[in-house]
């Protein structure tokens, strides 16, 4: 079993789940109940991860976050080291990958709550902010419980975008599905295999959270 | 409109198959907006609160103006103190009742909140409930923490969307006597939406009649709906002919023979 790479890969889950988040919940916010009519353009494109190649999503990061873009540039400057083949990037490329994984769900708990609490709410005199914090979160919390899980579950199994933007670095950028990989051409099967299983495990475990925990709000 | 006005609205507003041009003038504490289905009634309602904003209008609650569009002033829902129940309410269903009545009272300090709590749990009876969840509550008792929860943060006008629909009918007269009661306690005007005329007669103050979205007639309940009242109780068999009251618009809603 590599450790580090087991390590590296909680590492990366998590820190990924908790920006995403930080990321997908006032965009999903923004999904369910804004009205610009460019709407539809933003849905898309949080939804094109799902559907997109992981090696076209890798490539273009790559690409963009390297030196021969602008913005690659200027976050060379701002952090003092190329983003690629380091853990900043496979963040971002990860971000990138799983936010269909935390956007879908939370935009339909958003959906779900019935206009007329919220108009309660505002001609209760309740802001944006309070709206959010009291009402919506609370009530989408499955939802948002639901995200974050597939989120961490889907980074913790990511291959194709995590090779193209970070390599196999040890340490800095091989994660466990890499190390499968990279276990499974040097023919060591049984390495393998406990990889493969552990990575197994982690996805039904966090599939039977979701699931529990669900009933449990659902009960209550 | 006249100088002691204390809601005046002049709200055009096109929605659907709805096309609403109305203009009223509340002068009685009590106003009953009477009308068919369908005719606009929750529309102005949900535009008076704030909910909805109109393609045109002005609307003034005691002489502060919450609506201009062709000025641009639009107060805000939750800055206009108005409150609001409709027929089925939404109550915050993650919140206790306490929770929920506490929701609109955040700018009072906390002695004052749970004292206000306390005295809606009284007027509404619902002390029994308050560390209840509205999904454990009947559809009376639910009906009740709107209400309570509405008139918690003492709002200046009151607007009711047929609340009552789903009480029977002796905890509809126990509340409604209760409720008048607080109301006129407090100065707070209210407007009432109602398509049942005896409920209209039975709450009495002025009435506004809506027809096609367009105001009908404005006046005196027992006035206004005199003509609706005659050819109910016509067709009930109760009356053979019509009593001649004076009515302004009685030739569009004179009853047909």
């Amino acid at each position: 079993m590599d450790i580090q790479a087991l390590w590296l890969t909680l590492k990366l889950a998590t820190v990924t789940t908790v920006l995403l988040l930080c990321f997908a919940i006032p965009l999903s916010f923004w999904l369910a109940f804004g009205k610009a009519r460019w709407k539809i353009v933003v849905e898309a494109l949080a939804t094109l991860p799902l559907l997109l190649p992981p090696t076209v999503l890798g490539f273009y990061l790559l690409v963009l976050l390297g030196p021969r873009t602008a913005p690659g540039r200027l976050l060379i400057h701002l952090i003092g080291h190329p983003v690629a083949f380091s853990f900043s990037g496979l963040v971002i490329g990860s971000m990138i990958y799983s936010l269909p994984f935390a956007v879908q769900p939370i935009t339909s708990g958003f959906s779900a709550i019935a206009p007329e609490i919220l108009d309660a709410a505002h001609l209760l005199g309740a802001n944006r902010l309070r709206v959010l914090m009291e009402i919506l979160l609370p009530l989408a919390r499955r939802a948002i419980f639901t995200g974050a899980m597939l989120c961490f579950t889907h980074t913790i199994g990511e291959f194709g975008v995590v090779l193209m933007i970070g390599g196999d670095i040890p340490g800095a950028t091989r994660t466990l599905s890499i190390a499968m990989y990279d276990q499974v051409q040097d023919f060591r099967y049984a390495q393998a295999n406990h990889t493969a299983l552990l990575l197994l495990t982690v996805s039904l475990v966090a599939l039977l959270f979701v699931y529990a925990w669900g009933r449990q709000v659902r009960r209550a | 409109m006249p100088d002691h006005a204390l809601l005046t609205a002049n709200i055009a507003h096109r929605v659907g198959a709805l096309d609403l041009h109305i203009s009223f003038s509340l002068t009685s504490p009590w106003t009953v907006l009477f009308g068919p289905s369908g005719a606009g009634k929750s529309t102005i309602l949900r535009i008076l609160a704030g909910l909805t904003q109109p393609q045109a209008g002005i609307i003034t609650l005691q002489h502060r103006t919450l609506l201009d569009v062709e000025k641009g002033i639009l107060i805000p829902a939750g800055q206009r103190k108005i409150g609001f129940v409709t027929q089925q309410p939404a109550l915050f269903p993650h919140m206790t009742v306490r929770r929920n009545i506490a929701f609109g009272l955040q700018s009072l300090t906390k002695e004052k909140r749970d004292q206000r709590i306390t005295e809606m749990l009284r007027l509404f009876r619902i002390e029994d409930l308050a560390e209840r969840l509205p999904g454990r509550l009947s559809g009376g008792e639910y009906q009740r923490v709107a209400l309570a929860r509405a008139l918690a943060p003492e709002p200046r006008f009151l607007l009711l969307d047929e609340p009552f629909s789903g009480l029977d009918a002796d905890m509809k007269e126990s509340i409604l006597n209760e409720l008048t009661t607080w109301l006129a306690a407090r100065s707070v005007p209210t407007l009432y939406v109602s398509h049942d005329l005896a409920e209209a007669y039975q709450t009495g103050g002025d009435a506004i009649v809506i027809e096609q979205g367009r105001t009908e007639t404005q006046g005196p309940v027992d006035q206004v709906l005199a003509p609706r009242r005659e050819r109910l109780l016509r067709q009930l068999g109760i009356v053979s002919r019509p009593t001649q009251v004076p009515v302004p618009g009685e030739s569009q809603t004179a009853p047909k023979p």
